[in-house]
């Protein structure tokens, strides 16, 4: 395919895309809701990717502090390695990490679902039988996952704090008491709130992808991998833009 | 022009009875693919009709327009008398529950156990029956009229290939519809569970009085549940009639059919 086709290809694609995020804002208000289904999907999406999120955020937690403290040592300053490591958690690798590990799993998992259920016209079944399939199956999806992301990110948050605390505790002896103490005096509400806001977003768009790609997934069993896999690389890609986006939006109000 | 090969003496004493569903002229392309190129259909209550054709003679195209799974480019579809490209989404919906559908694969839910699957199109549609809370009676008899009350509690991935046709058609027959679309009912099943499947769809028409579109290459399901065959040759009609004239018939495009 030629470089222009291309262009024009990825060019349509971001308006269906749009096309797409507006029919979910267009169904979420409609009626009848889906609450059930909702329920069922806030579990499977965020009950079920706990235990990757705390892995994900012990190691974040262990690695970095292991990395930073001999250069700290070096200048004689490891007393704020509680405050850096903090802060650059909260504020950036907390939740860009954990948004990738989710994006991984997450998009992946509804662009396979969704394209399997494409394929084998269980979508078509569901609209044939008087359901929306999309009120059904993508605006549960995508609002499950819009709410679950941020409490994720706040565990695994906590539990990369936790994981530094452990290295500061075994290599400088550091107490639980002093090492939070540093922790809680250096974060503000300026650091946690607009982290926290971006991954609603984060959230949003990693399952926003995911379905468009499963639920416009080509026939075939071909069509559902690359359904599953362009859902990844994509939502991965969106988290970056989206996370240049709200640091630019957060310097502006809270002068970082 | 109508060059459509009427071997049918029984289609008047068909005309008697009320139209159900009705298809004029209907037209469907892809790029330059004209797959639909004025279908023509009329089914009658308690009709059984089957559809025959090659692969790719537009068969599922023409049933995926009749639910509104597909959007035709020009042409009438009239389901019991309503036009269906004029309906809202919500009347299409309500509409919808009088058809049964009955896809080629199954297309049973994998995520549901087989209650689910059948508890799904009664979600929105308790109004059919009164609006009740408690539809394991429904449920039940659908499942006890393809045999399968057993599986009631089973996922779809431990079904064998007849037995997620006959819950399919459990799903279709729940809402008690009063047309049902078969997509090649015995494709992909072994001869002895096709005959299984098509003698359950002979008592299913039986007992639930429903009018049947058939769309099938199986030439023994045809004979057994057809009261009338069109033949679609090129997205349009090429013959019509009994399985008993068709197969009489002297065309050699209608022979091919049969052999």
């Amino acid at each position: 395919m030629s470089r222009s086709k291309n262009i024009k290809s990825f060019f349509i694609e971001i308006g269906e895309l749009s096309l797409f995020a507006q029919r979910f804002f267009t169904e979420l208000f409609t009626r009848p809701f889906e609450f059930k289904e909702l329920l069922r999907q806030c579990y499977k999406i965020g009950n079920q990717s706990i235990l990757l999120v705390g892995v994900t955020g012990f190691i974040i937690g262990l690695v970095m502090t292991l990395q930073t403290r001999p250069t700290l040592e070096g200048f004689g300053a490891e007393s704020w390695m509680p405050s850096m490591v903090s802060l650059s958690i909260i504020r950036e690798i907390g939740p860009v990490i954990i948004a990738l590990t989710f994006a991984g799993r997450i998009a992946s998992g509804i662009g396979a679902e969704l394209g399997s259920m494409r394929v084998t016209e269980q979508i078509d079944a569901m609209e044939v039988s008087g359901t929306n399939p999309f009120k059904f199956l993508v605006v549960t999806r995508i609002l499950a996952a819009t709410l679950m992301l941020p409490l994720l990110v706040l565990l695994g948050d906590a539990i990369a704090l936790f994981g530094s605390y452990i290295i500061e505790n075994i290599k400088g002896e550091v107490s639980f008491m002093l090492y939070f103490n540093k922790v809680f005096k250096i974060l503000a509400f300026a650091d946690i709130i607009p982290a926290t806001i971006k991954t609603f977003f984060f959230g949003f768009a990693i399952a926003l992808v995911g379905c468009f790609k499963g639920y416009n997934c080509e026939k075939g069993t071909v069509g559902v991998g690359a359904a599953a896999n362009s859902a990844v690389v994509f939502s991965s890609m969106l988290l970056f833009i989206l996370d240049f986006i709200a640091v630019f939006v957060t310097d502006i109000f809270f002068e970082l | 022009m109508d060059t459509t090969q009427n071997i049918s003496n029984s289609t008047e004493a068909l005309k008697a009875k009320q139209l159900m569903l009705e298809i004029k002229d209907l037209r469907k392309s892809f790029g330059d693919n004209h797959v639909l190129n004025g279908f023509n259909l009329e089914l009658f209550e308690g009709e059984n009709l089957v559809i025959m054709g090659k692969s790719g003679s537009g068969k599922s195209v023409m049933i995926k327009c009749l639910v509104g799974l597909m959007q035709a480019d020009s042409g009438s579809i009239k389901i019991m008398g309503q036009e269906i490209n004029t309906l809202n989404h919500a009347d299409l919906d309500i509409l919808r529950t009088e058809i049964g559908f009955l896809f080629q694969g199954s297309a049973l839910y994998d995520s549901m156990t087989v209650r689910e699957n059948l508890e799904f199109p009664l979600r929105r549609h308790k109004h059919k029956f009164g609006n009740i809370s408690d539809t394991t009676e429904l449920v039940h008899e659908a499942l006890e009229n393809v045999g399968l009350l057993d599986a009631i509690n089973l996922m779809p991935a431990e079904l064998s290939g007849g037995m997620k046709r006959r819950v399919a058609l459990a799903r279709t027959l729940i809402l008690k519809p009063k047309i049902i679309l078969y997509d090649e009912p015995t494709s992909g099943l072994d001869p002895i569970t096709s005959k299984e499947i098509i003698e359950l769809m002979r008592r299913v028409q039986n007992q639930y009085k429903t009018s049947s579109l058939i769309i099938t290459h199986d030439v023994d399901c045809a004979r057994v549940v057809s009261e009338r065959i069109i033949l679609l040759v090129d997205g349009v009609n090429y013959a019509e009639g009994s399985y008993a004239e068709l197969e009489a018939s002297d065309n050699d495009q209608v022979k091919a059919f049969f052999k």
